[in-house]
């Protein structure tokens, strides 16, 4: 379990942060992306893969959560 | 010698490596890459952010010098403790040149080195009794200081003071600011953990203070952050971002106070310049307190350029019209600099090592006076840094991360750059080698090169220093080979 932070790229992508290994990249896809159910499988850019629990969409981005990696090249 | 291709590129990296031992090769080797623009992600080309080998020559710094030398200690209204061993404050104090304005000793301090002078019996008791002590000295030496922080040193860390409890009664009892540290030396790998333990202490002791209290605010609040104002860069950047309408609220760290950094949250946009050292921060309030942030560049005009419409698409027209008005006003200026001086410096190629954000930065800078960059490393870059790196570098050419003493000369001497820049450690050694060489860190005593002021200088300096007569004369007379007329002239 890492701490990310998920935040919005000028071109209004969402971009996936992680702090403890300075890894950015845009997110590719986000398995549940309605305002009642949010987060789950985050496909990003790079092919890896990282899970956050499914929850209610942030009021706002950026929003700092807790993510599992699942499949992730390091 | 003309630009290298890239398989030249990688036998000369080949060849570098190959006097290591077969473990030392293998992992030098991964810190080594030739750029290739098609790249997305530089995880893939490069590693970087990783324990410098023992036995090589790396120029990195500590935790230490990131916080108090980089991030805390510019803050010019606060007192800086050193806590522990004299040395480590004293021969860093005043070394990068982080210009204020004040009267030093009475209301700022950032010249000034203040430790706790730590010996023997203050590591087998502890010093925290010391340090409570210091603080009430400071007080009454220096009334007009509005806050301490508390820089610890290594061996704080190793005999467990508890530095919090000691800053906490301090500011109750002095009722200003107290901001204890834990950048102890020994932290991470180099000075760019220090960094980021210096912007925690400022979001866990500073930002939240004034909260909640009333601002007088503009929709036109900014903050400068990341300029540390070397040779008055931040003010070669302030000038025209009021010219262009905006209110610059704080500046970070540079010629900063501690009322600034307080007043940071009520900014509108984060204008961030040293991506590596203080992107946590603006992270965080972008987070807390919604602000957005943005990376700007004010090396040369080109990217100058680039960053004023970026930075006045945040705001509304009456900006972007001054962001047109203050392009438009420098244009003639900026055109003369470079009618000047490209003549002189065109196809001169240039190799950096420095650290932080320049590496990249500068690029546009070198280019917008004809000269080629060929060579680029960071001292102590992450992943993404490279990342930022590899599109604004050419195809084939050198990036080098935490490069030794060793790699850097050989690759000097394979590449034959007309110019290097790096730190005050390699300049007398490339100055030796006959190679012009700019100290890029502190602008070599010159500056600032921040904005279009500064593009001025730069190009000034970068002339003065490659087209200085002194490098025809690397031969003693003596030795020269003279013209046959010559010789034939005197018989």
């Amino acid at each position: 379990m890492a701490n990310i932070m998920i935040r919005k790229n000028d071109a209004g992508g969402l971009v996936f942060y992680l702090p403890k290994r300075d890894l950015e990249d845009n997110i590719a896809s986000i398995e549940f992306d309605t305002p009642a159910k949010w987060g789950g499988e985050l496909k990003l850019a790079s092919g890896g893969t990282y899970y956050i629990e499914p929850q209610e969409a942030p009021a706002r981005l950026p929003v700092s959560v807790r993510a599992k990696r699942v499949d992730a090249p390091e | 010698m003309s630009t290298l291709t890239r398989e030249e590129t990688e036998s000369l990296i080949q060849e570098v490596l190959e006097v290591y031992p077969e473990k030392a090769k293998k992992d030098r080797a991964k810190h080594l890459a030739i750029n290739d623009q098609s790249i997305e992600q530089s995880k893939k080309c490069i590693t970087s952010n990783r324990k410098s080998l023992p036995g090589v020559m790396t120029i990195r710094g500590c935790a230490y010098a990131g916080s108090r030398g980089v991030v805390w200690g510019p803050v010019k209204d606060m007192i800086h403790i050193s806590h522990g061993p004299v040395g480590c404050g004293q021969y860093s104090r005043a070394g990068r040149r982080n210009y204020y304005v004040g009267t030093t000793g009475v209301n700022t301090f950032a010249e000034m080195n203040f430790t706790s002078d730590f010996q023997e019996k203050d590591i087998v008791f502890g010093g925290d009794k010391k340090l409570a002590k210091i603080m009430n000295e400071i007080e009454s030496l220096f009334p007009l200081h509005k806050g301490i922080t508390v820089q610890s040193e290594c061996p704080i860390g190793l005999i467990g003071d508890d530095i919090e409890a000691v800053s906490k009664k301090a500011a109750k009892e002095l009722n200003k600011v107290v901001v204890p540290v834990r950048c102890e030396g020994f932290r991470g790998v180099s000075q760019s953990l220090g960094h980021h333990i210096a912007n925690d202490a400022v979001r866990d002791w500073v930002l939240s203070n004034r909260d909640g209290q009333h601002f007088e605010s503009t929709p036109y609040d900014v903050t400068i952050i990341g300029d540390y104002n070397i040779g008055g860069d931040a003010w070669a950047s302030r000038i025209f971002l009021e010219e262009m309408g905006l209110r610059v609220i704080a500046q970070w760290s540079g010629d900063g106070t501690i009322a600034e950094m307080e007043n940071t949250p009520k900014a509108k946009l984060n204008l961030l310049h040293c991506y590596r050292s203080m992107n946590y921060i603006s992270r965080h309030m972008e987070e807390k307190y919604g602000i957005p942030w943005m990376e700007y560049n004010f090396f040369g005009p080109t990217k100058i350029e680039e960053s004023l419409r970026r930075i006045a698409a945040f705001f509304d027209d009456s900006i972007k019209e001054g962001a047109e008005r203050v392009i438009a006003k420098y244009k003639p200026m900026m055109e003369a600099v470079i009618a000047k001086y490209k003549p002189r410096l065109q196809g001169k190629r240039v190799m950096l090592y420095i650290g932080g954000l320049r590496p990249r930065h500068v690029i546009g800078a070198y280019e917008d006076l004809g000269m080629e960059v060929v060579g680029t490393g960071y001292e102590f870059g992450h992943n993404d840094d490279y990342d930022r790196t590899i599109k604004e570098m050419g195809n084939a050419t050198l990036l080098y991360d935490d490069v030794t003493g060793f790699e850097l000369e050989e690759f000097v001497k394979r590449i034959k750059p007309d110019l290097v820049g790096s730190g005050i450690k390699e300049k007398y050694i490339y100055q030796k080698m006959g190679i012009p060489f700019r100290q890029m860190h502190s602008w070599d005593y010159s500056g600032p090169y921040h904005g279009f002021d500064g593009f001025a200088i730069f190009a000034r300096d970068m002339d003065m220093t490659l087209n200085n007569p002194c490098w025809g004369k690397q031969t003693p007379p003596w030795k020269a080979v003279k013209p046959a007329e010559e010789v034939k002239a005197a018989a």
